[in-house]
């Protein structure tokens, strides 16, 4: 099914598309040019874009000043603890109902994807309330917990869509073959889930990481995240821009290189198979 | 052929699942309907007693609360026209043969894995601000007095930054629609000359339908709580306090709980209003 397309019209496409991802990516790109610059540099008028003085100072800066290096592990422990938490919770689940299924499968899904419709504001006097109460104000385990709970929702949903995937006739044939259900779980179905397992982890741990209401509004100077970092870059005292930049950078690096690995992910984590 | 053993196995395998769920889900729900009919103030007297529905008449015609809403339906409305609009138009485009694609793909969507309060304070600080921020140098190239952004045009600001963050996200989803489209028919459609507007009016447009109520209801669900956002640009100030921004006020900051809980009871029926219709689209699509 070759589309015969002009080299002129590909020309005209590649021209335009190039643009626009320029322009999207632009702030991105801005950001990390101005974290090499210095605070009088940044600042610039006109604005600098590529001959300047290239420094690391902000980076360094940034990790004297703040303890840049305590927020980054907060957020890599809530991020990656409350996936692995919630993988763990929700393997046994997905694994029934996409090979158990019942007639109340459907319904407990689309149940499980209601309370992540709750909005988190409804209920955030009860969980703060609970969190003094059970002292997990500002602690990395009640930040864990509550972005497992969230994000538990996309999880079972996700491996649930890969699990079907798993032809149901290659269990079957494993228990002809005699395999017990421990076989069955460990040397069949295991080697088969682990790319949707992968998938659904990295999609988790970017949206964890990036969570930004209760990771505010649950944590004060010990367990806060990056999240939390950037947003005291909010009341600024003198000259910060190369330094917010720096900042940023940090928190975003890692996500971005992550995030252009889980494209396709993408789609299916949040759009729950509607659109495929 | 499931059998007796494995019905209750399944059981069991759901059971942890479940249960968090169901403890996450009543437990607080519980608790804000229960401050909802009280007056509850933890730091002028604590609880003061049952009120019956006077919390939910007061959030009602506080002074505060339609112009949050007004709010509220400005930033939804104007990101969910921007982003799929644009995002219909970008999905077309970037399904178009050309070079380069996959690193087009890779700009497009990166301002999504951008975390809300870099976004928030980068766009605010360095492009938005009125005297060093790029659009305030642009404006001067052509001549024109800098905008003061975020005070001036605040609610156009904050549909900025969220149309930003969410284009990525209507593109992605929208392109994901188009490229599971028939080529076939599209061909077909061609070789007959039916014009570009009409192959896209009466065979992309219906195909994509569905993608773009899916994007359309995620995106309001999301949109209705942004937080960040607000939280690190405005603080709720300007004409920017939605519904969520008000709720969060009553609650933690002037720790007004019965009200703040009221409020918040609201939003959950708003939400569930939403909710509801994506739900049967996604219960449909597991049908098939």
């Amino acid at each position: 099914m070759a589309r015969s397309v002009t080299t002129q019209r590909k020309v005209f496409n590649t021209l335009l598309a190039w643009l626009i991802g320029l322009l999207i990516f632009f702030p991105i790109l801005w950001t990390i040019l101005t974290s090499f610059k210095t605070e009088a540099q940044a600042i610039n008028d006109p604005p600098l874009f590529l001959f300047f003085d290239w420094t690391l100072e902000n980076y360094a800066v940034v990790q004297d000043r703040s303890n840049y290096t305590r927020y980054l592990w907060n957020s890599v422990i809530i991020a990656i603890g409350s996936t692995i938490l919630g993988v763990l919770i929700a393997i046994p689940a997905a694994w029934s109902m996409a090979f158990i299924p019942s007639r109340r499968t459907k319904d407990i899904l689309l149940w499980m994807l209601s309370t992540k419709m709750l909005p988190a504001v409804g209920v955030l006097y009860p969980i703060y309330l609970l969190f003094i109460q059970l002292k997990l104000l500002d602690s990395r385990l009640g930040l864990t917990i509550i972005l497992m709970l969230i994000n538990l929702p996309i999880i079972v949903w996700m491996l649930y869509t890969y699990f079907r995937e798993i032809p149901g006739e290659i269990l079957e044939a494993a228990r002809m073959d005699g395999a017990g259900l421990k076989d069955e779980i460990l040397h069949v179905l295991t080697p088969m889930a682990i790319p949707g397992i992968a998938s659904t982890v990295l999609l988790n741990v970017i949206l964890a990481w990036n969570e930004a209401f209760w990771t505010l509004n649950l944590t004060a100077a010990k367990a806060a995240p990056l999240t939390a970092f950037i947003a005291s870059y909010s009341s600024p005292e003198g000259l910060f821009y190369a330094k917010l930049s720096a900042a940023s950078t940090m928190a975003i690096a890692p996500i971005l290189i992550l995030g252009w690995f889980s494209q396709k992910q993408l789609v299916r984590g949040l759009t729950f198979g509607a659109v495929k | 052929m499931a059998t007796h053993h494995s019905r209750s196995a399944a059981r069991m395998m759901m059971a942890p699942a479940v249960i968090v769920l169901l403890g996450w889900m009543l437990i607080p729900l519980t608790m804000t309907l229960y401050f909802s009919f009280k007056k509850y103030l933890p730091l002028r007297g604590g609880d003061l007693g049952w009120t019956g529905f006077d919390n939910y008449t007061r959030f009602i015609s506080s002074s505060a609360f339609l112009p949050s809403v007004q709010a509220t339906l400005i930033i939804v409305g104007g990101v969910l026209v921007i982003t799929v609009v644009l995002g219909v138009l970008l999905a077309l485009l970037l399904d178009q043969p050309m070079w380069g694609q996959g690193i087009v793909r890779v700009l497009v969507i990166a301002p999504f894995f951008v975390m809300p309060t870099v976004s928030g304070l980068v766009w605010k600080n360095m492009f938005m601000d009125p005297v060093n921020g790029l659009l305030a140098h642009l404006w001067k190239f052509f001549g024109a007095t800098p905008v003061e952004w975020l005070s001036h045009a605040s609610l156009q600001s904050i549909i900025m930054i969220t149309s930003w963050q969410w284009l990525p996200f209507a593109t992605l989803i929208l392109l994901t629609a188009i490229q599971s489209l028939d080529r076939e028919q599209l061909e077909a459609a061609e070789m007959d000359g039916a014009p570009p507007l009409k192959r896209f009016t009466y065979i992309i447009l219906p195909h994509l339908s569905r993608a773009i109520a899916v994007v359309i209801l995620i995106q309001t669900i999301f949109l209705l709580s942004i937080f960040a956002e607000i939280f690190v640009t405005t603080a709720g100030s300007f004409g920017t306090r939605t519904l969520t921004y008000l709720i969060y006020q009553r609650v933690l900051e002037s720790q007004n709980v019965g009200l703040g809980s009221a409020g918040g009871v609201y939003a959950i029926i708003l939400a569930n209003i939403v909710a509801i219709f994506l739900m049967r689209i996604v219960g449909k699509s597991l049908d098939t």
